[in-house]
């Protein structure tokens, strides 16, 4: 009997394991984009630009150029790179401490200079690699590290809703907010994340992918479980859809 | 209907348990098995009912499942 792969793992995925916890939304987006630069045969052209948290050591992971940044400068060291090579394919990749707090700045001038870039933004309510403290994400009455009594917006504010805070910036083209817990949601991140890929190649200007994540270990949950909390309780709050799409 | 088989690289597998609900012809199991890294691994149960269906590889976030049709010798 003959046998066709109609499923193999990416090219554009090193050989190394992922260091993430089992069950990371993070290994499933990074093989993501490793089936989407694949398909978009843009290996050798790719540059992707790590965070600081749970994906800084996303270059060992990915088979095409990756580059570090400083905490929350994803965007601007991303900015930098596409400027003096913008034939290449640049995308950020930042989680919601690295993005939403420390770079808040750097996101906003980014977004709002209309940078032909692709950010790629992993919402995931806490600071996963330091122990699961409050980020600006965390939900309000949500229990993390530094919140044990659950977030009091009275002293720690309200939950940003990044991908509605860069709606109103006309530098903005598009932007959709989308999940990663069952095979239906990652087949439509996969088309939200390739399609922000195509508008940069086609030079329709800043792309914006927000993927609600989960995070098993600082949750206390199980895989499934904590995928079950972002379908009912994290996507009530960040509502799952396209924000903007401007062609 | 179409015939299919998987192969889970048990170096990979984390033993997440994502991929058992996602298998609607219940072919994926946890094994008795662990890994080199001590993880506790799911295995396929070749059982005959796999449709090569692709959905526990699209949400192993290790990908480390591949999937296979099966085609007749003739095809």
């Amino acid at each position: 009997m003959k046998e066709k792969v109609l499923y193999k793992r990416p090219v554009a995925l090193s050989e190394k394991p992922f260091s993430y916890c089992p069950g990371c939304t993070h290994s499933t987006i990074h093989k993501l984009i490793a089936e989407i630069v694949d398909e978009l045969g843009i290996r050798e052209k790719t540059i992707g630009v790590a965070p600081v948290g749970c994906a800084v050591f996303a270059y060992d992971f990915w088979n095409f150029d990756v580059t570090e940044a400083a905490h929350g400068r994803a965007p601007v060291v991303a900015t930098a790179i596409k400027r003096i090579m913008p034939e290449k394919v640049v995308f950020s990749y930042q989680g919601d401490g690295d993005l939403a707090s420390i770079g808040m700045a750097e996101i906003i001038h980014t977004a709002n200079r209309g940078e032909n870039l692709t950010v790629i933004f992993i919402n995931n309510t806490n600071y996963g690699m330091t122990g699961g403290q409050m980020a600006p994400t965390t939900l309000a009455k949500q229990v993390t590290t530094t919140s044990p009594l659950g977030r009091d917006v009275k002293t720690s504010g309200y939950p940003i809703r990044m991908s509605e805070l860069l709606l109103p910036l006309q530098g903005v083209k598009y932007i959709e907010r989308v999940k990663a817990t069952d095979a239906i949601s990652i087949i439509r991140t996969k088309k939200a994340i390739k399609k922000a890929f195509m508008n940069q190649i086609t030079h329709v200007g800043f792309s914006f992918i927000e993927v609600l994540s989960n995070c098993p270990t600082n949750w206390k949950k199980d895989p499934v479980e904590s995928n079950k909390w972002v379908d009912e309780t994290m996507a009530e709050f960040f509502q799952i859809g396209k924000i903007k799409d401007i062609q | 209907m179409r015939k299919g088989k998987i192969k889970i690289d048990e170096n990979r597998c984390k033993g997440c348990k994502l991929c058992i609900p996602e298998c609607k012809v219940d072919e994926i199991r946890m094994s008795t098995k662990s890994n080199k890294y001590g993880y506790n691994i799911v295995e396929f149960r070749a059982a005959n009912r796999c449709n090569a269906c692709t959905l526990c590889a699209i949400v192993c976030p290790e990908a480390a499942i591949e999937v296979f049709e099966l085609l007749e010798d003739d095809k």
